[in-house]
């Protein structure tokens, strides 16, 4: 076990290193110019020459990203050239506000999920499992931001039960778990969780619908052994399964939702990235794409090492 | 005899209880402003995201030397005195100005204004060598003040700038440049970005509250020196929301009190539930910017009249909802710059067809052009729509319009470098489509069009170059007599239009919605607007 979780941590390094590199050129690709960030856009040439020395960007290529991956690896993402604030502290509080929607919508996705796949899977063929296909396929083709809109004017517009937009009376920076804050929560969560909960019906409405056909849940059967006790061992033949899918969900939804979080001006990683690739703000972008990426890279290697904890043949293969 | 004790009573409880309201301290009265910006605009003393944020964090918290009168809405407003009571060039020398500034006014930090505050601001953004020259504020205000040589102070109130030129309109430049406080910086150890959340300035609020992206806070400023402008309201809660859909719902759903730009299709709902929508004409216009250097198409002057009659103006009107004015040239008409130009912008398809026809083209030749655009933000109003509408009008007068489409930050790269230039005319783009803020005569009118502004070296995009333009523009900056300046601005203006320079479509009158809480709000003819008319 010892060995794979090393062999697993080594292969995370080249990918950090890859995710650096591709965090930081990606964004230079994309057509516009950076001090759109913070020239207005009849700004001289003089001035725009000087503000290029003054921020580096007159540097090459290479100079910039050695520069900024050893600023990086100390923990400075530099600063935003639109705001001056600090990036890796404006990319935390984003990364907080979006856990707490994440967090919520992904619980509410799983779950539902799980529960909605397994009743499918369970009865194939039968009504339960054409409604819960449905379920998963309407979550799977709808589109976010439409349901965003749509949950806002039935539940904030029309019968003014919830607030329409924001994180909380005060902001972000006062959030509470308590009534007066989860009601700002539950549009965005509700339609944030849709896409999870459509893909973990599917994946687990199939995995379970295989497992209960093979021979060893009909020799389970035969022994006399509970519905309960049976179902145990068909969630824990589709758990690894299950548990990567969910792993790349719960990753996806930290990168949040640029959409859901624009229409719900949730300041989170989404609304971040929205702001920071219409202004041009490369030190915010790059920044807010790495950490993304690491979330995803730190994800991935906790379902790795969760994986052989519940199957412990991926441990030993 | 029951019913009077009965009221007896009454009025012996009733009594206590209204004195008790009485004497109770005001409540204070808050509103929630839901803005079209992402976030907060820069708080440190020149704002980012252009001319539409001066009056959330800038007119707001500072003031600057001459003002733009923003608290009138029935006509333009007109330069009026700021933190300088008087401005005077010099008669022997009229690159020399000198402003007695105002005496007994205070930051909010209770420090001094005077010419050593004056002096360290323009050190601030103008020479990067001072202590306290921030990049970021120098950016957005050095092109706003292009004309400015040198400064010194000449006494405790008295200051002197040297413009680069005799400049005549330098006046005008001057709204965008704002004062903040010198001791403020030193108490916060010379760190901007803490500036940035304990903001100080004259202004008629003071920041109590930041939140990126979420939320700024201006309380009133009880002690500000402008009495007539003592704001109306004691708390402007500042909550940036940038998707027009979800400002509306947020108006709607109460969580706002006013927003800028409601969608145009929410409209009716919001009339219908007694939200009330003003507008006003504002400087800015939405225009093709044509390309006039060998090879566009748009050379030929009967073409670019036939397009500014190819439009059907109230068409678009109605497609935006009523929140736009037909244009009739780079300015509204109520300018007093607009004067009487002989080409009148009207829709008439037969003249269009036969100026088309005059220069060539028909059905079986019909002329090609491409155009870039943006496909939405700040200034483009409904852009893609509003697009295709003039390219199927186009096609009426067998002009085959293709479009180049990209971001707005793009375009901007597209525009400052020139119709000359090879991103533009290397991929056979003839016209540009951008909205133009046309705030004074430099934003409205000279920097499109004189010849010394021709690409790279400002925005005349096109290389428009008429000798005649070009005279009066000098004439104007040496003009000192504003009657005699005004004249010229006209002629200018007229020559403009005559010129059919660009395809002129419609200004914005940047609508806002209230709920009907809001009772106050003087919307002037300008992106300057001046929150302290905000009442509930």
């Amino acid at each position: 076990m010892l060995g794979y979780l090393f062999k697993r941590l080594l292969y995370t390094l080249p990918i950090a290193l890859g995710v650096t590199l591709v965090s930081f050129t990606l964004v230079y690709l994309a057509p516009g110019d950076p001090l759109n960030a913070i020239a207005p856009a009849d700004a001289p040439a003089d001035v725009i020459e000087a503000l290029k020395v003054a921020y580096g960007l007159d540097r090459p290529m290479p100079v910039r990203y050695g520069l900024w991956l050893v600023r990086a690896v100390q923990g400075d993402l530099g600063a935003s050239i639109s705001t001056g604030r600090a990036v890796a502290s404006e990319v935390m509080a984003a990364v907080s506000n979006t856990l707490v929607l994440a967090s919520v919508a992904a619980a509410a996705g799983v779950l539902i999920g799980c529960v909605l796949g397994a009743l499918a899977g369970y009865n194939a063929g039968s009504w339960l499992d054409r409604l819960a296909s449905a379920l998963s396929v309407v979550g799977v083709s709808i589109p976010h931001y439409w349901l965003g809109l749509v949950l806002t004017i039935v539940f904030s517009v029309k019968l003014g039960w919830l607030p329409a937009m924001g994180a909380g009376p005060g902001g972000s920076g006062e959030w509470l778990w308590d009534g007066e804050h989860l009601r700002y929560l539950l549009l965005p969560a509700a339609t944030l969780s849709v896409i999870p909960m459509g893909i973990i019906t599917r994946t687990v409405r199939a995995l379970v619908a295989d497992t209960v056909n093979q021979e060893f849940v009909v020799a389970l059967r035969a022994r006399g052994l509970s519905r309960v006790a049976v179902f145990q061992h068909v969630a824990r033949n589709a758990a690894p399964t299950v548990l990567a899918v969910t792993g790349l969900q719960v990753g996806y939804l930290m990168g949040g939702s640029i959409l859901v979080e624009t229409v719900f001006a949730w300041p989170g990683t989404g609304f971040l990235l929205n702001t920071a690739i219409f202004q041009r703000d490369i030190p915010l972008l790059q920044g807010t794409i790495l950490v993304l990426c690491m979330f995803f890279v730190a994800l991935n290697l906790l379902v790795d090492i969760l994986q052989p904890l519940v199957d412990p043949r991926m441990g030993r293969a | 005899m029951f019913s009077v004790i009965k009221r007896l009573r009454f009025s012996l409880l009733a009594a206590p209880l209204a004195l008790a309201l009485s004497s109770t301290p005001h409540a204070e009265t808050v509103v929630r402003y839901g803005i079209s910006m992402a976030d907060i605009p820069l708080t440190t003393g020149q704002p980012d995201r252009g001319a539409g944020a001066y009056q959330f964090t800038g007119h707001t918290i500072y003031d600057p030397l001459i003002a733009w009168e923003a608290n009138i809405g029935t006509r333009p407003g007109k330069l009026v005195p700021g933190l300088a009571t008087e401005w005077k060039v010099d008669p022997k020398d009229n690159k020399v100005w000198r402003f007695t500034l105002r005496k007994g006014v205070k930051f909010h930090d209770g420090s001094d204004f005077n010419a050593d505050a004056v002096v360290w601001n323009l050190d601030k953004v103008l020479n990067d060598k001072s202590p306290q020259f921030d990049a970021k504020q120098s950016a957005q205000v050095r092109p706003r003040i292009p004309s400015i040589a040198s400064f010194k102070k000449i006494d405790d109130y008295t200051v002197e700038v040297t413009t680069k030129n005799v400049d005549a309109l330098f006046p005008y430049q001057l709204p965008w440049f704002l004062i903040g406080s010198p001791a403020q910086w030193d108490k916060l150890g010379r760190d901007w970005a803490k500036v940035a959340t304990q903001p100080s300035g004259t202004g008629p609020f003071k920041l109590d509250k930041l939140v990126p992206r979420e939320r700024a806070d201006l309380v009133k400023n009880a002690a500000y020196w402008d009495k007539a402008r003592l704001a109306k309201t004691d708390r402007i809660v500042l909550v940036p929301i940038p998707d027009a859909v979800t400002r509306a719902n947020a108006l709607l759903n109460g969580q706002v009190d006013i927003i800028e730009t409601p969608p145009p299709d929410v409209i009716p709902q919001l009339t219908a539930q007694k939200f009330k929508i003003v507008q006003n004409v504002t400087p800015h216009v939405w225009p093709y910017h044509f390309s006039t250097q060998p090879g566009s198409p748009w050379t030929d002057i009967r073409v670019r009249k036939a397009v500014n009659l190819a439009v059907d103006r109230e068409a678009i009107v109605k497609l935006l909802g009523g929140q736009a004015v037909a244009a009739k040239g780079q300015l509204d008409k109520s300018s007093p710059w607009f004067g009487k130009p002989s080409f009148d912008l009207k829709y008439d398809l037969p003249a269009a067809r036969a100026l088309m026809a005059q220069a060539g083209f028909t059905k079986a030749n019909p002329l090609k052009a491409k155009i870039i655009i943006a496909q939405g933000g700040t200034g483009q109003m409904l852009s893609l729509p509003m697009n295709e509408f003039i390219q199927q009008s186009l096609a009426e007068i067998d002009i085959q319009v293709e479009f180049e489409v990209v971001e707005l930050e793009n375009l901007y790269l597209h525009w400052r470098s020139g119709a000359k230039a090879d991103m533009n005319a290397g991929k056979g783009i003839t016209a540009i489509n951008l909205g133009y803020v046309t705030a004074d005569p430099f934003y409205a009118l000279t920097r499109f069009a004189a010849a010394k502004y021709i690409a790279p070296n400002g925005v005349n995009w096109g290389g428009y170059d008429n000798p005649k333009v070009n005279e009066a523009i000098d004439k104007i900056g040496a003009t000192f007599d504003t009657k005699e300046q005004d004249k010229l601005l006209t002629f200018v203006h007229e020559q403009m239009v005559n010129d059919a320079l660009m395809l002129w479509v419609v200004h914005d009158t940047n609508p806002h919605a209230m709920s009907p809480k809001v009772k106050q709000f003087v919307q002037a003819q300008h992106w300057f607007q001046d929150l302290t008319t905000i009442g509930m």
